[in-house]
């Protein structure tokens, strides 16, 4: 079952003569319990996707089916509730500075009006175990890692068991070996939690280590889209066969 | 100098305290103006998170004119509202509203300052984990500032301080009205000298004691 359905997805920004068309006429189905890569150069308009996946942006066009109802149709409270159905992984982490890790993974399960302080403890415990922050708790953002802070992000992502995690250059500003285990963690949580996992990326990489489909975007359209190994063995678009080549030289 | 103390002692400790009330109850009352203010013209901002540019600009060009009056001017300029408020025009009190009017514009324009240092993207997480707008003010906004905020406190009071003096010019008393009385009109400098040793001590207090509460306060640099 698609848990994801973007359908004729449009983005343009500005009018008239600075009018610029960032998406055009995306179309993509993402399965349930997938990971799912969306990779393309820069410009490419990947990052724009995933704002209007997580409603930062309001599609100028085209519907975001998520479990059944178009986002794109949908304002205020109704989405702010449709929100906590997904968990969104920044490239800059977007931690609060000023709060320990605790308090972000707690945060957005504080925003729920009457919330448990205890079942808001039990869960930041949990996750923080999950991602392996468990003895960092009363740590502030500024004196981890960057790895460490992706974790914290991710953690924060999940508290409010969302079905999917769309993840923006998860990776881009760390080294290879924690990208390694910030992949690794990833696969995990897919895994063991069975949440649907999109990630927006420029490394073929991160692509090739942990999702099990890809879309290649060029100039706001999906130049292909189908399982990892049928697009990265037999591409079949000019851009597919540019990032490929750009991996080996 | 004891002899110094004996006679003018109470009349200087007298005027700080004068001082103090003044400059601390009309920034209390100047920050529930101006810190609403601050966050609104922050949040009303293009591509922020409650955007009105309209609105925005307007706001911006009356803050803009608020701040651009002189302080001495704006005193007599609300004396009838200043009567009306407190049923007298002259005293501490009386100072505390035209101290309080002309300082607010000025803090929402700090307040804005430090708003704008918090990186976009923290208020983009916020909204995806569907917070809502007042949530992110206070929760998100105002917590992660909170060290910028108390820098910005300590340059409001000390301007606010100035500004006292000038208000016991025209008999609103503290430190400046002492100043006034005895330096200028009686030609007794000691006493002039002692107001403005104490007005520096003040300063330097406020500038001391903020600077190490807003370094506390940071949980960025530990």
């Amino acid at each position: 079952m698609a848990l994801i359905e973007i359908q004729h997805l449009t983005k343009v920004f500005g009018t008239g003569a600075d009018r610029v068309t960032a998406l055009e006429d995306v179309s993509l189905r993402v399965e349930d319990g997938d990971i799912f890569g969306i990779i393309g150069m820069s410009g490419a308009g990947k990052s724009t996707l995933l704002r209007c996946l997580s409603m930062l942006e309001k599609p100028t066009s085209g519907q975001i089916v998520l479990d059944g109802s178009d986002l794109a149709a949908m304002n205020g409270a109704q989405l702010r509730a449709e929100r906590r159905k997904m968990g969104v992984v920044f490239q800059g982490y977007n931690l609060l500075m000023q709060k320990t890790v605790a308090e972000n993974a707690a945060f957005p399960l504080k925003l729920e009006k009457g919330f448990d302080k205890a079942a808001v403890a039990a869960r930041v415990d949990e996750l923080l175990e999950l991602v392996g922050l468990a003895d960092k708790a009363g740590a502030y953002p500024a004196q981890l890692s960057g790895g460490q802070k992706q974790r914290v992000a991710i953690a924060r992502a999940l508290a409010t068991k969302p079905e999917i995690l769309l993840c923006d250059e998860p990776t881009s500003a760390l080294d290879p070996l924690t990208t390694k285990a910030m992949l690794a963690l990833l696969a995990d949580i897919n895994r063991k939690l069975g949440v649907t996992i999109l990630i927006i990326t420029h490394e073929l990489s991160v692509v090739r280590r942990i999702c099990g489909r890809v879309a290649v975007i060029c100039d706001g359209r999906v130049a292909e889209t189908g399982t990892v190994s049928q697009v990265f063995e037999n591409p079949r678009s000019e851009v597919t066969r540019l990032l490929l080549s750009e991996k080996e030289a | 100098m004891g002899a110094f103390f004996a006679e003018y002692g109470s009349i200087l400790w007298a005027g700080t305290l004068e001082t103090l009330y003044m400059t601390l109850v009309s920034a209390f009352f100047a920050y529930v103006l101006g810190l609403p203010m601050g966050v609104v013209l922050t949040i009303t901002k293009p591509g922020s998170i409650a955007p009105a540019p309209r609105f925005n600009a307007v706001f911006g060009w009356v803050v803009n004119i608020l701040r651009s009056l002189p302080f001495i001017i704006l005193m007599f300029f609300i004396i009838p509202f200043t009567r009306a408020l407190v049923g007298t025009s002259i005293g501490a009190t009386a100072a505390l509203v035209p101290l309080t009017l002309s300082a607010a514009p000025f803090i929402a324009r700090m307040v804005e300052q430090s708003l704008e240092e918090i990186d976009h993207g923290v208020l983009e997480a916020a909204q995806c984990m569907g917070a809502t707008k007042w949530q992110i003010v206070t929760r998100v906004l105002l917590v992660e500032s909170v060290p910028s905020l108390l820098r910005g406190l300590s340059i409001s009071l000390i301007t606010i301080l100035g500004y006292t003096a000038i208000t016991g010019s025209v008999g609103a008393g503290g430190l400046g009205n002492i100043a006034f009385r005895y330096g200028y009109q009686r030609y007794q400098t000691t006493v002039m000298y002692a107001t403005v040793v104490l007005l520096i001590l003040l300063v330097c207090i406020i500038q001391i004691l903020f600077d190490r509460l807003a370094r506390r306060a940071d949980k960025r640099n530990r």
